[in-house]
């Protein structure tokens, strides 16, 4: 029997596509000027499944990648020509949520978005927040250690993944942490988030759930430069409050957001918003000294929510900026790069000048808490050249980054896309150690071929790859 | 015993093609775990020392892996800041290097998070004397593999840690605790659980056996005295506010609760998991973080008896086999492989302990 026979023995015909119409959906994902063609999908409903199409595709030398709901930014989902791809979305039940315990064993295809909605009755979320929540899976989150806006004060998805069973490229099935916080011996399910897939499938996955906040208090500040905004960021930082967010957006975005949303944001050149949360007494004292350390900020104008929804309302122009982008021109790449905060201000200016340099639009709107940027670069791809362009501006805007002392990715992952720019901020031994470790678990190379490392599958030079 | 020195990177790298087996040791805080086996070469970091950058506007600092915690946190402490996941054995000498080796945290681990939750990038000396990065000197970063999370507790078993950054916060303004006295372990058990499911903010959530719970809240001086009373409105009992909150707490993450016992354990636990401890043969003891991490002294009885329940355990003082159980093979194997090939460094399997 050959490698799609062995599929159809271990695959009901409805759950492997094989014919070309049904393949079309999985040549992409969110980064769609990438595409690739792979020979076929299989769609698993249980972990077994998977381990089998797993050590299939070890017995047959063929590459295999793992997809939730592809909306990664990077081409991390973009399927290995003549590939498999096992597409994880029906493995979707959230097998147990102890409220006691504070936990939840999910399957990797349950969307981020529905833990939260489950734990709910219980007082608890889950607290990593990427814009993509209602669409993207946890698998791709820990495969990606996403982010959101929270992340300054609550990490990204690696703390808050307690345990992950893993099938390695090599069909071994392992379990790496426990049921609590804690662990003794190496954080190998804190090592496995973020490694884009590369190193096995996660097939269960614990979560770790906290109390929802009891209070917020949410304000938007509106100013006359995207500088003193960033300003303003400093300064609350420097008063010694924590946020829960810090959002910033740029007038372009703020234009876009209108029109699409009307969220009746001011049309200024920068719009702050911060979020305090937590206990209602203790929000009550943090959101005093906010309000002076905005007064002094020098913001033209203040708004602060009144009612819950008030705040959503503030949030709404925010959370729709990116597909509102969308609408002003036909295509547009997002970078998210990360700058060490108190350079922010530089890091914009800069873009601003790489913008008129390159004359291509470029709208902001960030995480100005941790200096995570998200610049989106627009462009026409119908016009001849203009990707080209785009994309070399959008490099132009990471090696910025990386120049400041940040890095090219805050949360989106380095996939396809980036990975031509690993060595911006890695050392060719820094490299050569995460080729090793990725040889060591999977020596065919099979597991996303292709991405994060900038040698991986060209050959067995890797010496003179990295040279 | 054989001993060597290294007080900078060079020279760390140097003594790793040198020494075909080599035991790091920052300060020694935790002699199960430095102290060298037979065959083995001590390498002492703790000349490399210092703090390399620290920007307290960016949250951020970066310092060497021999540096003793007691000079990071006067640092710190000169800014605002602090280090959320409360580290044990400052007082005693413990560095940083040797902190996330043993990847320990303390009892303000409960409102922000452990060490892993914090450690944002390292460089270190592999097992073939390459230095290798990962993670990055910001709050936020997702490129390349996370080699930084794999050293949290990795008893320096993939290479030796020369720098690390981490991200710190704001200290809280003001602490107060609140200790409250049960009538029986279920009783404190039931209180606690039901505070971990409210969001009260807590510094420090623990359990003292047999039936005291100790609660510290951290925030404004203004809002302080309020969330306190609200707290004994939810339990139900007055308590006690302690006197001297920061002393206090300085005894409890130096662990001088155990001072007394002959063999020092670290066992992450849970809430479910107190009843069934409780069972064992340990000495002086206490739960930190809601029930998720137990520091417990005992005697060798007691070690064997956790060892014989399967409960997985560090020990940081007074016995051989520290480490229970080993980590899992398939995963762990390859990447000692891959890192440290000629197995310099510690953590061998022997019959199903990690040998140390
Ligand atoms: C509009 C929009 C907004 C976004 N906002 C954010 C944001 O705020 N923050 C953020 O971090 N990201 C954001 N993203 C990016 C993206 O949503 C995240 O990267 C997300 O985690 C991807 O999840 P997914 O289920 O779509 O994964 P996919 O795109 O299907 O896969 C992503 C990667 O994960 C791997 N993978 C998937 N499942 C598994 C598994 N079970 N085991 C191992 N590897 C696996 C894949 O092989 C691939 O490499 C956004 C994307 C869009 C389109
Ligand atoms: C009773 C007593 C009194 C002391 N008094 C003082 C004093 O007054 N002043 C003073 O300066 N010191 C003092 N010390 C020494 C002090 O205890 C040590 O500095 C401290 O113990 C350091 O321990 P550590 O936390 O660094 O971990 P260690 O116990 O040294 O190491 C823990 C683990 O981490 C590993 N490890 C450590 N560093 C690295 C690294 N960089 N890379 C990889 N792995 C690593 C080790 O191999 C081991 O597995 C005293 C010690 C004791 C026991």
């Amino acid at each position: 029997m050959g490698f799609l026979e062995e599929l159809r023995a271990l695959f009901p015909p409805g759950r492997l596509l094989t014919k070309e119409a049904e393949l079309a959906p999985y040549e992409s994902d969110a980064l769609t000027a990438y595409r690739k063609r792979p020979l076929a999908v299989v769609l698993p409903e249980r972990k077994e499944e998977v381990v089998e199409a797993v050590r299939l595709c070890r017995r047959y030398g063929v590459p295999f990648l793992a997809r939730g709901s592809g909306t990664s930014l990077s081409g991390g989902s973009l399927p290995v020509e003549g590939g498999l791809v096992i597409a994880l979305n029906r493995m979707n039940r959230i097998l147990r949520l102890d409220p006691k315990a504070r936990i939840a064993v999910v399957e990797p295809g349950v969307v981020n978005l529905e833990v939260s909605r489950q734990a709910a009755p219980f007082g608890l979320y889950y607290a990593p927040d990427p814009s993509s929540q209602p669409i993207s899976t946890i698998g791709g989150n820990v495969a990606f250690n996403s982010g959101g806006a929270h992340c300054l004060k609550y990490g990204m998805t690696a703390g808050h993944v307690l345990a992950l069973e893993v099938v390695t490229p090599e069909g071994e099935v392992v379990r790496l942490g426990g049921e609590g916080l804690e662990s003794v011996g190496p954080d190998l399910h804190g090592f496995f988030v973020g490694t884009e897939g590369l190193l096995g499938v996660a097939l269960e996955i614990t979560l770790r759930l906290l109390p929802k906040p009891e209070a917020y208090h949410t304000l938007l500040a509106a100013y006359r430069s995207l500088e003193a905004a960033g300003n303003a960021v400093s300064q609350v930082i420097r008063s010694g409050l924590l946020p829960g967010a810090m959002e910033i957006m740029d007038r372009l975005s703020i234009e876009a957001a209108e029109a699409a949303v009307k969220a009746g944001y001011p049309r200024v050149e920068a719009l702050l918003i911060v979020e305090l949360e937590g206990p209602k007494e203790e929000v009550e004292e943090e959101a005093k000294l906010l309000a002076q350390v905005i007064k002094e900020s020098g913001a033209l104008e203040v708004r602060v929510a009144q009612s819950e929804a008030e705040r959503q309302a503030i949030w709404k122009g925010r959370k729709a900026a990116f597909s509102a982008v969308g609408r002003l021109s036909p295509d547009y790449i997002v970078q998210d790069g990360v700058v060490p905060r108190s350079r922010l201000g530089e890091a914009l200016k800069e873009i601003g000048r790489l913008s008129q340099e390159y004359g291509l639009r470029v709208a902001n709107v960030f995480h100005a808490g941790d200096g995570n940027l998200h610049p989106l670069v627009l462009y026409d791809g119908k016009k001849p050249g203009e990707l080209e362009r785009a994309e070399e501006l959008a490099g132009e805007i990471l090696k910025l980054c990386v120049r400041l002392g940040g890095s090219l990715t805050g949360e989106h992952g380095i996939g396809v896309e980036k990975k031509g720019y690993m060595p911006e901020m890695f050392a060719p031994e820094d490299l050569l150690a995460m080729e090793r470790v990725k040889e060591a678990l999977d020596p065919q190379g099979l597991a996303n071929r292709g991405k994060v490392l900038p040698g991986h599958g060209q050959g067995p030079h890797l010496g003179e790859v990295y040279a | 015993m054989p001993e060597v020195r290294a007080n900078s990177l060079e020279e760390a790298q140097e003594a790793v093609r040198t020494y075909p087996r080599l035991r790091p040791k920052g300060g020694g805080s935790k002699p199960a775990l430095s102290t060298p086996k037979d065959g083995e070469t001590l390498l002492d970091l703790s000349g490399l020392r210092g703090i390399l950058e620290y920007a307290p506007e960016e949250f951020v600092f970066t310092a060497y892996a021999g540096t003793p915690l007691k000079e990071i946190e006067e640092t710190l402490r000169a800014h605002g800041q602090y280090l959320p996941f409360h580290p044990p054995l400052v007082e005693q000498g413990a560095t940083l290097g040797g902190t996330v080796a043993a990847g320990l945290s303390g009892p303000m681990r409960e409102r922000f998070g452990g060490l892993r939750d914090f450690i944002l990038g390292v460089r270190f000396v592999d097992g073939e004397g390459r230095v290798v990065r990962g993670g990055g000197k910001v709050v936020k970063n997702a490129a390349g593999f996370p080699f930084h999370r794999l050293m949290v507790g990795s008893l320096g078993a993939f290479g030796v840690m020369v720098e690390l950054s981490f991200k710190v916060f704001p200290s809280p303004r003001a602490t107060q605790t609140l200790r409250l006295t049960y009538g029986s372990l279920a009783e404190a058990l039931a209180a606690m659980e039901r505070l971990r499911v409210l969001p009260l903010d807590l510094l420090a959530l623990d359990l003292i056996p047999p039936a005291t719970l100790e609660i510290r809240l951290g925030g404004f001086p203004e809002s302080l005295g309020k969330r306190l009373k609200r707290l004994q409105e939810i339990l139900q009992k007055e308590g006690e506010v302690l006197a001297e909150d920061e002393t206090h707490w300085e005894g409890v993450r130096n662990l001088r609760f155990l001072e007394e016992a002959p063999i020092w354990v670290k066992v992450p636990s849970t809430p479910a998991w107190v009843p069934k401890l409780e069972n064992l043969l340990l000495g002086p003891r206490r739960y930190l973080a809601g029930g998720e991490l137990l520091y417990a002294g005992m005697e060798a009885k007691g070690l064997a008896s956790l060892r014989q329940a399967g409960i997985p355990h560090l020990v940081l003082k007074g016995a051989e086999d520290a480490l229970f159980p080993h980590p899992p093979e398939a995963f762990f194997r390859k990447l000692k492989l891959a890192l440290d090939p000629r197995s310099r460094f510690p953590l061998e399997k022997r019959g199903g302990v990690g040998e140390l």
